[in-house]
């Protein structure tokens, strides 16, 4: 128990570090001292203005995304009791895609700004009814999975048959950038319109750490320990929907996360799934914090896109993580 | 005292009827085996009974909230899942999860007492994903001892353990008995059931067919008409004793 406050503990120092250098690292090339100065008094200068209106809404979103993602990996893994499940599965990140991708085509997002990150929220919305319709209230994860695969594999297709029909190349365009999923040039308006969607899934998913504990021991056992699989599937579903949906409307698609940051600490919390969620969270957050921190310092004038970023370092770790697993397995 | 009461339990499987009209009370005290062929419906009993089951009739268990129910009756599945590699301590800690919140000092001591029963002080902190079968079989029922129900409905317990361990965890349900705990165990080895249980349920093709003393049930009539077999069967001063010999017929 002391062992996991720790962790905890270390993981938001690690998270609050990695946001004080999100504010500090930037194309503008400020002094440390004097940007925070800005950013705290406020002189009304260009430098508040950088401060406040560029890097402290993209560093908060940040950790808004990344702890979303890790959240509900972590719990859509202690729900399947499968260390390859991801939030994506159940195919919102996929429908707020085909969302924006419409708001790009149509010329809406270029009408006006939060056109784009409503029309991918109307996305997750209408993929998470659907879900919720198909697999909610009766048959198990079996039947979750299915109904997952085959709304992501909907909206999938859909986004290509855009792409396809698309007349404009620009659009087009636009939208093979979005959909590589990045935090720049995003502002509070972002930060406000994803916030409480994100407290609001944070705070379903949170309290089901116990049910997910007992799920350790199979269906059947979890449901005669007086956890109740229904409500527990609904909670998930719609928690894992208003995270997922409200990330991927305001940054586009960032992979792995939601699939490596569960498993690279599912060892220190003891491998205990309730542990995992709140671990999970502040682990998701440092890596995207991070993960958005190296795209500024690798490339700086080429706008290396932070998904592509995760999937670069994601896909190896994983490996590796494949590779460990091998070797326990012998 | 009756921990549980079934009335005119019937379970369908879409059209046909996998449990039929099974009536049944058991007290505490009590080590109940159900014993019956494969298919002959004593896991749908037993999942019926605890509400997993949609069912007609009447279960006093499955009439209650999920939480009051957790504490009235352990369920241990016959299938042996762990799902993370996790320390037997902490898996068996699962048990307490309809005990509230906060793990205090009692059910630490009733972690402990589920623990020393199994034998398992020297698995405490191995991982259980990483024992072997039998090993995993005795750590899920301490889990299910650390739930501290008055009653424990286990499926096929003893399966695939070695003989000293079958013999070890019936002295267990035998233990716990002494102590007013009632159980239900679904056990294929007539021998050890006819020498260890106090009542025996015989089912048939999803019809309890006899509920009474061991050797009462296992008549060697009802032997060749439910397993088809004979069996040698004598009540010795060290209780019941029952081999099973040959076949009466092929199975079916």
């Amino acid at each position: 128990m002391i062992r996991f406050g720790w962790l905890l503990a270390e993981l938001a120092a690690l998270v609050a570090v990695l946001f004080a250098a999100s504010l500090l690292i930037g194309p503008a090339g400020l002094p440390a001292g004097e940007s925070l100065r800005a950013l705290i008094a406020g002189d009304g200068g260009v430098m508040t203005l950088v401060m406040r209106e560029i890097r402290l809404p993209r560093a908060i979103l940040a950790v808004l995304v990344g702890g979303s993602l890790g959240l509900a990996g972590a719990a859509m893994q202690g729900y399947l009791r499968n260390p390859l499940a991801e939030p994506g599965l159940l195919g919102v990140s996929g429908s707020a895609a085909l969302g924006a991708v419409l708001a790009i085509q149509t010329g809406l997002s270029a009408a006006f700004v939060l056109a784009l990150p409503v029309a991918a929220l109307v996305g997750a919305g209408l993929a998470a009814v659907l879900l919720l319709a198909l697999a909610g209230s009766r048959g198990g994860s079996l039947t979750l999975i299915l109904a997952g695969i085959a709304i992501s594999a909907l909206a999938g297709a859909l986004t290509s048959l855009v792409l396809n029909l698309s007349p404009n190349p620009f659009a087009a365009s636009d939208i093979m950038f979005w959909m590589m999923g990045s935090l720049a040039d995003r502002s509070f308006l972002h930060v406000w319109l994803c916030l409480p969607f994100v407290l609001a899934g944070a705070a379903l998913l949170m309290p089901l750490s116990r049910g997910l504990d007992a799920l350790t021991l199979g269906e059947d056992a979890a449901e005669s320990l007086g956890i109740s699989l229904v409500r527990l599937r609904l909670r998930l579903v719609a928690g894992v929907a208003l995270l997922v949906g409200a990330t991927t409307a305001v940054t586009g698609a960032v992979g792995f996360v939601g699939l490596v940051v569960p498993h690279i600490l599912r060892r220190a919390v003891g491998a205990m799934p309730g542990r995992l969620l709140p671990a999970s969270a502040l682990g998701g957050a440092a890596m995207v914090l991070a993960a958005d921190i190296a795209v500024r310092l690798i490339l700086p004038d080429r706008d290396l896109k932070l998904g592509v970023l995760t999937a670069i370092v994601g896909a190896p770790l994983f490996l590796h993580l494949v590779f460990r697993t091998r070797r326990e397995g012998a | 005292m009756t921990l549980l009461t079934l009335e005119d339990l019937t379970v369908r499987r879409g059209p046909c009827p996998v449990v039929e009209g099974a009536s049944l009370s058991v007290a505490g005290g009590e080590v109940v085996g159900l014993v019956g062929p494969n298919g002959a419906g004593k896991t749908s009993l037993m999942r019926a009974t605890l509400g997993l089951l949609p069912h007609d009739g009447r279960s006093s268990l499955a009439e209650l909230p999920p939480r009051a129910r957790a504490r009235q009756v352990a369920w241990l599945p016959q299938a042996r899942e762990i799902a993370w590699p996790v320390t037997v301590e902490r898996l068996i800690a699962l048990g307490r999860v309809p005990h509230g919140r906060r793990a205090g000092p009692a059910d630490a001591q009733i972690i402990d007492a589920a623990i020393a029963r199994m034998d398992l002080d020297a698995y405490r902190y191995r991982t259980a994903t990483h024992l072997s079968g039998g090993e995993q079989a005795r750590v899920l029922l301490a889990r299910a001892l650390a739930q501290g129900t008055p009653l424990l409905i286990a499926d096929e317990p003893i399966a695939g353990l070695d003989p000293a361990h079958q013999i070890a965890t019936m002295e267990v349900f035998a233990g716990l008995a002494t102590e007013g705990v009632g159980t239900v165990v679904s056990i294929h080895d007539l021998g050890l059931a006819a020498r260890f249980c106090t009542r025996l349920v015989l089912m048939d093709r999803g019809r309890i067919v006899a509920d009474g003393r061991p050797l009462e049930v296992l008549t060697p009539e009802r032997l060749a008409d439910v397993f088809g077999i004979t069996a040698w069967a004598a009540d010795t001063p060290e209780g019941p004793v029952l081999q099973p010999m040959t076949l009466s017929r092929r199975p079916r």
